[in-house]
């Protein structure tokens, strides 16, 4: 269903008085929940749910050639299911555009934090490198689907062990996995979207806030010396912002990053702990 | 030719040497842009069409339409439609590029989408669309900010009503230095603090911005510095997208 007019003006009167549907501040994310090793075949997975939005992430590795100009760096490759299963706005078929931006976005927030150290997954240089295939299925979309499908795929990354692999026929094991982890670094990616209503600006809207946003930012952050640097960057939605709404957004995100990282990263030490054997 | 080439061979040579980048590759200043090329209406049979290059990167921009929007259910009865296609030839880049759309051509599409709507009023074509096919036909880097830039030209030489004219710029920070119209070898950097790549699109005459992407490493106060270097340069650019769309009249 589309959104009405007059829900979309209702929303917007909301906002103008701070207030929103679900009664949370502007800036305010809706509670966080996430859950690790979600799945027993995956190599690493992660359940997100961020209010009604769910989203699943799993990874699978495998061998394969390395790309020509990085001969001696794993490979990651990232992917959106939108089943219909998860709204009634998407359809079957291949990927649309919503998802392509989805899984590029979320692949730009982790490969340019370096949180994945890829010279670590050459297994012969040149010939074989791991290549990490992370794919991403919302599972109910209720907006939002961004922030919460970088979590889950950052979480399902801090889950994976590598499987084994046959140094003779230069196969992995399929089903069989060793002690090691995937080699990550401190640098935890995290995005934040904001979205522009009328002359508000909002942090994790539902879905009603997302069909009435005019201009999205999303702006990816990893830690280098306790502060934050941005690593991923993208303008979405038809209109355009003024230069002091870029500045706003850009200053906001660095203080949100400040109370929201410790947060994540509490979360997911405690869910590593919890299947660490 | 072969001087310009023993300049560049040479400012690579002092950038291995001294690490830190205070001189550009092909000694540019950090805030110049590569010579700018302009030509409209090189494609007659559009309705509107002009090309843009930024130094090596082309991009060839064709309007076609307005025009009834089929199938009917993509038609929106309020305002008439823009859709964008971007794509490289096969022998743009170095190493080749399979024919054809990709996940990474799909996602330039929609952003340049995005970045050409604000100033586009559609409001008297309901039900139709206008398709814009962008060509990059040789490539070095910037290639979305030259496609934005002919595209712009291309819908106001069709005479597509629009408010103001989009205007596209790469910036990027290049170990410390913010450095506009970036070329592959600056993208590829990778000494002190590497590289990072922000395309912007400003409205030229309001500067809001309508297209903004990121790539690498930046802090928030960098990042507003940046803003700022890439709407000094699209005023540069803007003046040039003038200077071209002003010769259509001489011509006719």
């Amino acid at each position: 269903m589309e959104l009405s007019n007059i829900t979309k003006r209702r929303i917007v009167e909301y906002l103008s008085e701070g207030k929103r549907f679900d009664s949370r501040k502007l800036l305010e994310y809706r509670p966080i929940s996430i859950e690790m090793n979600i799945s027993k075949n995956a190599d690493g997975s992660a359940r997100v749910r961020m209010g009604n939005t769910e989203v699943v992430a799993g990874v699978k590795l495998d061998a394969g050639t390395p790309f020509t100009d990085s001969q001696d760096s794993g490979v990651l490759i990232v992917t959106t299911e939108l089943s219909p299963l998860a709204s009634e706005k998407f359809e079957l078929g291949p990927p649309g555009i919503q998802s392509i931006e989805l899984s590029r976005l979320v692949d730009r927030g982790i490969r340019e934090s370096g949180f994945i150290d890829f010279k670590k997954l050459c297994i012969k240089e040149g010939e074989k490198v791991w290549s990490i295939f992370l794919d991403i299925y919302p599972m109910n979309d209720g907006g939002n689907l961004i922030d919460a499908s970088c979590l889950a795929a950052v979480a399902a990354l801090c889950n994976t062990r590598l499987p084994k692999y046959d140094e003779e026929k230069e196969k992995v094991k399929f089903g069989e996995w060793t002690n090691k982890k995937l080699p990550l670094t401190d640098k935890l990616p995290l995005t934040m979207t904001f979205h522009k209503i009328s002359k508000s600006i909002i942090l994790d809207p539902i879905t009603e806030e997302e069909e009435a946003s005019e201009a999205r930012l999303t702006v990816a952050m990893s830690p280098k010396d306790k502060e934050p640097k941005i690593n991923a960057l993208q303008k979405g939605n038809a209109k355009e912002l003024s230069k002091e709404e870029v500045f706003e957004m850009l200053e906001q995100a660095e203080k949100e990053w400040h109370k929201r990282y410790p947060l994540i990263l509490e979360k997911i030490e405690a869910e590593k702990k919890k299947h660490e054997k | 030719m072969i001087l310009w080439l023993r300049k560049r061979q040479k400012a690579l040579k002092d950038v291995v040497h001294k690490m830190a980048y205070t001189k550009r590759f092909d000694g540019r200043e950090f805030d110049e842009t590569r010579e700018m090329k302009i030509k409209v209406g090189v494609i007659p049979r559009a309705d509107g069409s002009a090309s843009f290059s930024f130094g090596d990167s082309i991009a060839i921009a064709a309007v076609y339409g307005p025009k009834p929007l089929h199938p009917q259910h993509l038609q929106n009865p309020e305002k008439g439609v823009l859709r964008v296609h971007y794509d490289m030839i096969s022998f743009s880049v170095t190493e080749r590029k399979k024919p054809g759309p990709s996940r990474r051509s799909s996602e330039i599409s929609k952003v340049m989408e995005w970045a050409l709507m604000p100033v586009l009023q559609l409001d008297a074509f309901p039900n139709t669309v206008i398709d814009l096919f962008v060509t990059i036909i040789q490539a070095n880097a910037s290639t979305r900010c030259a496609a934005i830039n002919a595209a712009s030209i291309a819908l106001a030489s069709a005479g597509v009503p629009m408010t103001d004219l989009v205007t596209a710029v790469s910036v990027g920070k290049i170990d410390k230095s913010i450095v506009v119209d970036l070329i592959k070898e600056e993208e590829d950097y990778e000494d002190g603090e590497g590289a990072t790549d922000i395309p912007f699109a400003f409205l030229a005459n309001s500067g809001k911005v309508s297209l903004f992407q990121l790539d690498g490493k930046i802090s928030v106060d960098e990042l507003k510095k940046a803003v700022e270097a890439g709407k000094d340069s699209c005023k540069k650019i803007y003046a040039e997208q003038k200077k071209a769309l002003k010769s259509i009249k001489e011509q006719k």
